[in-house]
């Protein structure tokens, strides 16, 4: 059968919140008996948005990560609950059923994803329930997937054969899978909010002025293996997207052929690299070229 | 007896019967006729025909003749008149005629009048069934709001939830553009901004004023104590009580001062709809009481109002280009697009949701090379990427002067354009080489102002010249906000003018924009906007003119005083009893050089304050003196009209409870703006003309401002000519008819689905691009009605607005005007601001605040509240208990001052002080931070006006001194503060002058 699936795209991600004032509109002072009972006024999004900045001016890159209750297809908080309080359906949401979950806090303190919050005035763990009233009644689509103004968050209602190549083809993940717990909840370019990058700007003396130089062949190595190549661009910028946070020694290699070769080294360790100025030396003679043997490094600009 | 006299004899009698059927079929009706006893009588004028009409409890009885005792007479000058004006279609320019004309009068007390006249009208509307029934006690109403038009779902008189509006089948088909071998559609649904998604929660706020209220120590007749104004608190009172202080008030001060004697002021925006909105009831009411008016500033357009007009002319929309074809020309021709001071996908268009973002993503689809110029990386360079420039805020004019100079000096500029189509060149490139001044504009000379290297500034021109390039200036793409309303907004948007003049405006792919504006919309479809003057009768200072006056005939209305005061200087008037400024005109382009003083001759010095909501505290400049110029005697009286008690409401003597547009009906269209912003539809993707459900009833004992402007003008005898003895829905069902609307939807149908969607016309019938006429030298043919046939000067249609009808690099309106003005020369110049990285204010205060609009909160509107926006993180911080706003700054700035993520700090100078949240970022260079305005709540720790204040208004700290000395503008982004971390102190303390400094 066809179940329920919600894909979040972080590259359209931009901040507006509109999915969690729309969760907020649908859930506080409102109640939905067997779904959800009302949401706290405040302190509680069951659908927040975190901010994620990398870089220095005036190269960074924003992300914005949306998370919620992942729906898992092996749910910790279905095992921690007594009495029936949470249920997992058959088209693949997880409720925490009001009625019934009053007073256990263990479903709280079993979600990994911390997705589960307290209710302190109604004792009540509570989640975003995928707005399973309102799919119940006939909606193609969540309040927040409705809002979003980029389709940054979609609802896919597929078979979970269908889901699975979905997720093969286009590369998509979850949070923590090595939580085990399966969420139904994917994300696509998740390595945006993660990921680092090494990026620079080159600038050479062309006829007596500094110029931005434009179309330089930058290769990014690790380990004596070149793991990237660029150009850079109109204003001499490259960017090599993508890296791991911890991923440590880098080598960069520019070359451009009205200029010495210019090689720097760049540690990555938590944050991302923006080389302001790389100013490269005219080219040299022949000879010395021979000499140096292109091991030329960079030299800072003034 | 003739003819028409048996008629009109015939139809009274029915109107008896009608009148008793009514209130047997609808129980409202019947309580509606018990609400009052009196006797009413409907008369020809040499009483041939009369009936009399006797509402005693609820019981309806008549009587044909003259009545003895009669509380109210409408006289109709004969029965054939009779006939016409009490059928069933009321035809209004008939009416209005026999008004005019003195056919139709009234006699006996105005309320009554009014009351009597809106009876009779609800005959018709009665019946009337509107929204949608979604089954299980849910009905589904629609309404529309300044982010976009929504469906609400409402159960047991609750609204239940809010949602964007998703298109059916049966709504018009979406266009489609073909561009580079793909084809574009918008999404079939609207789109809704966040300050319109936590409309629920502002509706059911705390904030909200449900009840007519006093200040606790006002007497009217006694102590007024207006030094306590902001401190004292209020006791609820009677609507009655409240309407007639006010009345009384309006009485007094015009009695013992004269004309002039009650000034209006309302913010820059209400909550939507045509016939509610401020420029409709409001309008109508103040002109009808006559009042000094509040000259608001063109605070969005300010650099292109006072400069870029000048060039090109554009008056119609302050400054701002034509607005039509440019989303299909960009599509299909654009190579780049350069934002600069634009942020879209923060502005949201002002009232188009996030209508435009849709469309800039398929720029990264068509590969278009984005730049963004912004001293903050905002969410559109986030979004949709590009390479970003951060010059200092205040010194883009320098930058992009330095582009110009580097076209010139490699000759990379449209010299057939530059040639034919402009005059005035050579002056300009004279300064720009050096010829005139010895110093070359040179990437490097701006270097030291902008602070971004010259390599990069070449690199931008050479790559700018090579590509054809969409301009997109401000949040429309063709100006608005931003870096406009600075100490160097004339020059920065008059320096951009004069670049896309370089480039050959309206060539395909160069022109204004970044795909905000300029859909393939229906503009022939003919529907006002709020500015069109909804029911004013304001054919003077409203768009009712040249708009709707024709197609809603009304009754005309002129506000006799014509005392004004600028908005910016409304303090100073009431302390100093002094003010001047220059107007905001947009019918030519001299308009703006007409000065104006306050007082005006022989008019008197305001007394009264008659205030539409609390806004100003988080949006004017320097507000800190708005709180004081309340607590003063020199203003003895005050009523604010709020929704909710906030901000400056709290300043009031008398609080009048305004319900929301929720619980209130009108009608408008999705950004339809008409006026100054024309067309404003095209940023929308489809044209949606909304019904505004009553979605609720109004909270508490609050009413439609509306409803209190007729029960105000009937205590002042003014009730008739107020309202036109027309409820609000009257006047919705008036403008529907006066619109195209009947001709492809029916009332009934419209006022149960709530929207029509106007069709996109078909694709060879859309709007040719923006100025390609004037770039191709042929006659204008936009569909706009500007410039007026007088401002031509070759011949109708024939150039621009300017004298010589080119584009004028030197203007000759500033050379008429005052050609020796150093701040706005004939050419433009570059000259540092006066509150920047030059200024000698510098050394004490290092840092330079930017105050852009914010997504959270509309001109206060959303913010505070309890709403559910104050939870996110870009919008507030709670910290210890308390929601702060948030201030951006460099992360090696904080450092430096020992300030850390989410820190409470003081922002101050010498202005005041405000207590933010600090986050930290690399979104801002060194030296510049970053606050959005309009916070909704004042909340000084200690004497307002007089102390800090946490609750986030970051106006006080913005210069209250105008742009340039002629003309009025508000410079708000230059603005220096210093940043430290918060001891908990409410004390003001300005930093030391550099001399005490040393001295210490």
């Amino acid at each position: 059968m066809k179940k329920w699936n919600l894909v979040i795209d972080v590259a359209k991600c931009f901040n507006c919140n509109c999915c969690t004032l729309a969760c907020h509109d649908e859930y506080f002072d409102n109640e939905f008996p067997g779904y959800a009972s009302g949401m706290p006024k405040h302190g509680q999004n069951w659908i927040s948005v975190t901010q994620r900045e990398t870089g220095t001016v005036p190269m960074v890159e924003v992300s914005y990560l949306p998370t919620t209750c992942n729906h898992c297809d092996n749910p910790p908080c279905l095992a921690a609950a007594r009495d029936g309080a949470v249920v997992k359906r058959d088209d693949g949401i997880v409720i925490i059923v009001p009625e019934k979950a009053r007073g256990q806090r263990q479903i709280v303190d079993a979600c990994p994803y911390g997705a589960v919050h307290w209710n302190e005035e109604r004792q009540l763990p509570q989640a975003w329930p995928f707005d399973a009233h309102l799919l119940d009644k006939g909606w193609k689509r969540t309040r927040g997937a409705q809002a979003c103004p980029t389709r940054a968050m979609q609802v896919l209602h597929v078979e979970d054969d269908e889901m699975k190549r979905i997720v093969a083809e286009e590369g998509l993940e979850v949070l923590h899978p090595e939580y085990g717990t399966a969420p139904r909840v994917y994300y696509r370019n998740l390595k945006r909010f993660r990921s680092l990058f090494i990026g620079g700007s080159v600038a050479g003396e062309i006829a007596g002025v500094v110029e931005c130089v434009d179309g330089a062949r930058v290769t990014l190595e690790q380990r004596g293996q070149a793991v990237a190549t660029a150009r850079t661009d109109a204003y001499g910028d490259f960017r090599f997207g993508g890296l791991d946070v911890d991923s440590g020694a880098y080598r960069l290699t520019i070359a451009d052929e009205r200029f010495a070769p210019a090689s720097i080294d760049v540690e990555l360790r938590g944050e991302s690299v923006y080389l302001r100025d790389i100013g490269l030396a005219p080219r040299p003679a022949a000879a010395q070229e021979a000499t140096r043997g292109g091991a030329a490094h960079a030299v800072p600009l003034q | 007896m003739q003819l028409g006299e048996l008629k009109f004899s015939v139809l009274l009698f029915g109107l008896l019967q009608t009148l008793r059927v009514m209130a047997r079929r609808h129980p409202a009706y019947a309580k509606r006729l018990a609400e009052r006893n009196l006797t009413a009588q409907i008369r020809t004028a040499d009483n041939r025909v009369a009936r009399h009409f006797t509402f005693r409890d609820g019981r309806v009885t008549s009587g044909r003749g003259i009545h003895p005792s009669a509380d109210i007479t409408v006289t109709v000058q004969n029965a054939d008149l009779g006939v016409k004006l009490f059928s069933l279609h009321v035809d209004h320019l008939e009416r209005i005629e026999a008004i005019k004309n003195f056919q139709l009068q009234a006699e006996g007390p105005d309320e009554l009048m009014v009351w009597f006249m809106q009876t009779l009208g609800m005959i018709f509307t009665l019946g009337w069934e509107y929204g949608t029934d979604l089954g299980d006690g849910v009905k589904r109403y629609v309404t529309n709001t300044n982010g976009g038009p929504l469906f609400v779902h409402v159960k047991d008189g609750k609204i239940l939830r809010i949602t964007p509006i998703e298109l059916d089948e049966t709504d018009a088909p979406s266009w489609t553009i073909r561009a580079r071998g793909k084809e574009f559609k918008p999404p079939r649904q609207t789109t809704v901004a966040p300050h319109s998604m936590c409309s629920k929660s502002t509706v059911y706020s705390p904030s909200r004023l449900l009840y007519p209220m006093k200040r606790v120590d006002f007497d009217p007749n006694g102590e007024r104590n207006p030094q306590n104004r902001g401190v004292s608190g209020y006791v609820r009172i009677s609507w009655d009580e409240a309407l007639d202080i006010v009345a009384s008030e309006i009485r007094r001060v015009k009695r013992d001062f004269g004309p002039g004697a009650i000034m209006a002021n309302h913010g820059s925006h209400h909550t939507w709809g045509n016939v509610g909105y401020y420029i409709s009831a409001a309008y109508k009411f103040f002109n009808a009481i006559g009042t000094t008016k509040v000259m608001h500033n063109p605070d969005s357009w300010e650099g292109w109002y006072w400069g870029a007009m000048h060039h090109f002319g554009h008056s119609m929309r302050l400054g701002q280009t034509e607005t039509y074809g440019l989303v299909e020309d960009l599509l299909k021709e654009a190579e780049m697009v350069v934002f600069w001071s634009a942020d879209p996908e923060c502005t949201s268009g002002s009232y188009s949701a996030f209508e435009g973002t849709s469309r800039r993503q398929w720029l990264q689809e068509l590969g278009i090379e984005l730049v963004h110029i912004d001293p903050y990386y905002n969410h559109t360079a986030a979004l949709h990427g590009g390479k970003w420039f951060a010059p200092k805020p205040g010194t883009d004019a320098a930058m992009a002067m330095a582009i110009a100079q580097v076209w010139i000096a490699e000759g990379t500029y449209d010299k057939s354009f530059v040639g034919g189509r402009t005059v005035g060149f050579e002056a300009w490139k004279a300064y720009l080489t050096g010829e005139e001044d010895g110093v070359p504009k040179t990437p490097e000379w701006q270097e030291a102002e902008t602070g971004v290297p010259a390599k990069d500034v070449r690199a931008l021109a050479r790559r700018w010249a090579s590509k054809k390039t969409y301009l997109g200036a401000g949040g429309w793409g063709n100006g608005h906000g931003g870096a406009c309303r600075s100490a160097t907004g004339i020059q920065w948007a008059r320096t951009l003018a004069c670049l896309m003049a370089m480039q050959g405006m309206g060539r395909p792919g160069v022109n204004y924009g970044l795909l905000q504006w300029g859909t393939p919309i229906d503009l022939k479809f003919s529907f006002p906007g709020y500015a069109d003057g909804g029911m004013s009768g304001d054919i003077e200072s409203t768009g009712l003119g040249i708009s709707y006056y024709q197609r809603m005939p009304q009754l005309p209305s002129f506000n006799t005083p014509t005392q004004k005061v600028p908005r910016l200087q409304i303090p100073e008037a009431i302390l100093e009893g002094k003010a001047e400024g220059y107007p905001w005109d947009g019918k030519t382009i001299e308009g703006q050089f007409q000065k104006f003083s306050y007082p005006k001759a022989g008019h008197a010095t305001v007394q009264m304050l008659y205030k539409y909501g609390g806004a100003s505290i988080g949006t004017m400049n320097d507000s800190n003196r708005y709180v004081k110029s309340y607590r003063t005697d020199k203003l003895p009286f005050v009523v604010n009209q709020s929704i909710w008690l906030e901000g400056e409401a709290k300043f009031a003597d008398v609080l009048l409870p305004a319900c929301s547009s929720f619980e209130r009906w009108d009608i408008s269209e999705f950004g339809g703006t008409g006026g100054y912003a024309l067309h404003g539809q095209t940023q929308m993707n489809h044209r949606v003309v909304l019904m505004q459900h009553k979605c609720i009833e109004p909270l508490g004992e609050s009413k439609a401002d509306y409803q209190i402007f007729t029960d105000l003008a009937a205590r002042l005898g003014l009730g008739t000519y107020f309202s036109e003895g027309m409820t609000d829905l009257d006047w919705v069902k008036r403008m529907f008819d006066a619109s195209d609307l009947p001709k492809h939807i029916s009332w009934k149908e419209f006022l149960r689905k709530g929207y029509y969607v106007v069709p996109a016309p078909a694709e060879e019938l859309r709007d040719p691009p923006s100025l390609r006429w004037f770039y191709e030298d042929r006659n204008k043919d936009v569909p706009e009605p500007h410039p007026l046939p007088g401002d031509y000067t070759e011949g109708y249609l024939k150039g621009l607005q300017t004298q010589s009808g080119k584009f004028e690099f030197e203007c000759a309106s500033l050379k008429r005007f005052d050609p020796d003005d150093p701040e706005r020369p004939p050419i433009v110049k570059y000259v540092p601001s006066w509150e920047g990285p030059r200024s000698e204010a510098y050394a004490r205060y290092p840092l330079q605040l930017i105050s852009p609009h914010s997504r959270f909160s509309y001109h206060t509107m959303c913010d505070g509240k309890d709403s559910s926006v104050n939870d996110i993180e870009e919008h507030r911080v709670l910290v210890d208990g308390y929601y702060y706003w948030v201030i951006r700054i460099n992360a090696e700035d904080a450092a430096e001052r020992g300030v850390r993520m989410n820190d409470l700090v003081r922002v101050y100078n010498d202005r005041g002080a405000v207590v933010c949240a600090a986050r930290l970022t690399q979104r801002l260079p060194r030296g510049v931070v970053h606050a959005y305005e309009s916070s909704a709540v004042y909340d000084p720790i200690g004497e307002p006006g007089y102390s800090v204040d946490r609750g986030g208004c970051i106006n006080q700290l913005t210069p209250k001194r105008s742009i340039a000395k002629k003309v009025t503008g508000t410079a708000a982004n230059s603005c220096l503060v210093q940043i430290e971390p918060w001891d908990g102190s409410g004390e003001l303390r300005p930093a030391k002058p550099a001399h005490e400094e040393a001295a210490s």
